[in-house]
């Protein structure tokens, strides 16, 4: 579904993504972990081109994304959750969920409207359609943004930190929404701290570090006996 | 002199006079819309202008915003009065000095020197727009032109319609500079009724009129703003029921 190959990045002198390969398979949910400044968001935010790469090719479903194509390829084949959540504050979150459908996917009005009602019933937030996002707790805005994000309906969901901007009695009921999405046949790539729904839910862990990827596996993998002195490190902090 | 201020006899003649003032205010009534126009849309351009990535668009702007703002309207009329027509002779090649007409310059006077302020105003507003909004329309595929048209100029206009409207405030106000180029606004044909007639009267009921025209303005300022800072509420259930 997502084929990374020999990518690089630099934010002027900082080289923050080394030489990264990766590959994604369709359906796969990817976790994506490191310590902050690893270069895991930048990663993330290649592969639909938010960030232009300074070298190297993203292909998705076998197409190259470029400059030109990129909001075609994101349009068709990605949708993206950030840990801002990113609503639009002008509307209503039942416009939030429409816009991208109706201008974009050329929906009617009614059918993104019914099928905006369908994803927030699914994110549990089905009451408060007609409220401005800025009225709306953190993770409530962030369950609109994932069902923002099911309303485009696009094979790969993208999430940037999703959980990392709430409040921490707001984690879970995010997480949950999550966890629910990933028994779909959904290709889901997250960058997250979160390793308790990494074991849940992930099929791969990959850990990057001063941006490159330094050693991948399944979450059992991660969590028992993990092989590179860094990766150790990391998990003998955060698993407290 | 104070006492003439409550003479009956001189005000009725200052109202007989009510047509000069009226030429005056009608003349002022034209330079503030004219102006206004050319003021926002130089204020569009040149507010644009300095949030594009191209270098040399921005020194452009900024160039502009800085040399308008930092010199006195004053100055500059009488520059549009007494430098612009030599200039226009010569670059015209005409046998005499080429004057503008009152409502033309007029409008340069505070078209130029508040679209400078507009174009604070827009860049400011432009720049309050989070990079979050234009990312998150990119993420869905939206372009940039669209991502403007529903995403950020609605939130951009929130903010900026309170400055907009006390720029058209300044703007009549500051119209009354013409009076020192004789520029046949209100506060000049005011002033020459007061020269004239030595008769105060002039002055306030000048003052009367500049009121009508910015207090609404003034009020409609202050109903933006506090609409700005509200957040907004629910929508009520329109006619669209969903099972």
């Amino acid at each position: 579904m997502i084929k990374i190959v020999d990518l690089n990045k630099y934010f002027g002198d900082l080289h923050v993504l080394k030489n990264i390969n990766l590959e994604v398979k369709e359906g796969e949910k990817l976790v994506i972990i490191g310590p902050s400044g690893s270069g895991k968001s930048t990663l993330i935010r290649c592969i639909n081109h938010l960030e232009e790469p300074t070298a190297g090719e993203v292909y998705i479903a076998d197409t190259l994304v470029t400059k030109k194509n990129k909001l075609e390829m994101a349009k068709k084949y990605s949708s993206m959750v950030f840990q801002q959540f990113n609503l639009y504050p002008n509307m209503t979150v039942l416009e939030n969920l429409t816009l991208a459908p109706i201008k974009l996917q050329h929906m009617s009005k009614e059918a993104a409207k019914e099928q905006a009602m369908i994803y927030l019933k699914r994110v549990g937030l089905e009451n408060k359609a007609d409220q401005y996002p800025q009225n709306l707790s953190g993770g409530q805005q962030q369950r609109v943004a994932i069902a923002r994000a099911l309303c485009t309906k696009q094979p790969i969901i993208l999430f940037d930190e999703p959980t990392s901007a709430l409040d921490p009695e707001m984690v879970q009921e995010v997480l949950d929404v999550m966890i629910e999405l990933s028994k779909e046949n959904i290709t889901m790539i997250c960058v997250t701290h979160e390793m308790g729904f990494a074991r849940q839910v992930a099929d791969r862990v990959i850990f990057m570090d001063d941006g490159q990827i330094v050693e991948e596996g399944t979450p059992e993998h991660f969590f028992d006996n993990p092989e590179n002195d860094r990766t150790k490190l990391f998990f003998s902090k955060i698993l407290r | 002199m104070v006492e003439g201020l409550f003479n009956p006899d001189r005000w009725e003649k200052a109202f007989e006079s009510m047509d000069t003032f009226g030429e005056g205010m009608l003349m002022t009534l034209k330079v503030m819309i004219v102006g206004l126009i050319v003021a926002l849309v130089l204020g569009v351009i040149f507010g644009v202008l300095s949030t594009t990535k191209i270098k040399a668009l921005q020194v452009i702007s900024r160039i502009y915003v800085e040399f308008f703002q930092n010199t006195p309207l004053v100055v500059q009329v009488f520059f549009y009065y007494n430098g612009l027509p030599i200039i226009l002779k010569t670059l015209l090649g005409a046998s005499r000095p080429v004057r503008l007409s009152k409502l033309l310059l007029g409008v340069c006077g505070v078209g130029l020197y508040h679209g400078a302020y507009i174009a604070e105003v827009i860049r400011t507003g432009l720049e309050a727009v989070p990079k979050g909004q234009y990312e998150a329309a990119h993420s869905q595929g939206f372009t940039s032109l669209q991502a403007m048209r529903y995403i950020v100029l609605p939130q951009t206009l929130k903010i900026i319609m309170p400055p907009l409207a006390n720029q058209a405030l300044n703007l009549v106000k500051n119209t009354s500079v013409l009076a020192l180029v004789a520029g046949g606004d209100l506060m000049y044909h005011a002033d020459n009724y007061v020269s004239n007639s030595g008769h105060l009267q002039g002055y306030i009921i000048c003052c009367v009129l500049y009121f009508i025209i910015c207090f609404p303005l003034a009020t409609l300022a202050r109903k933006l703003e506090e609409n700005a800072k509200k957040t907004p509420q629910p929508k009520k259930k329109k006619k669209m029921e969903v099972a």
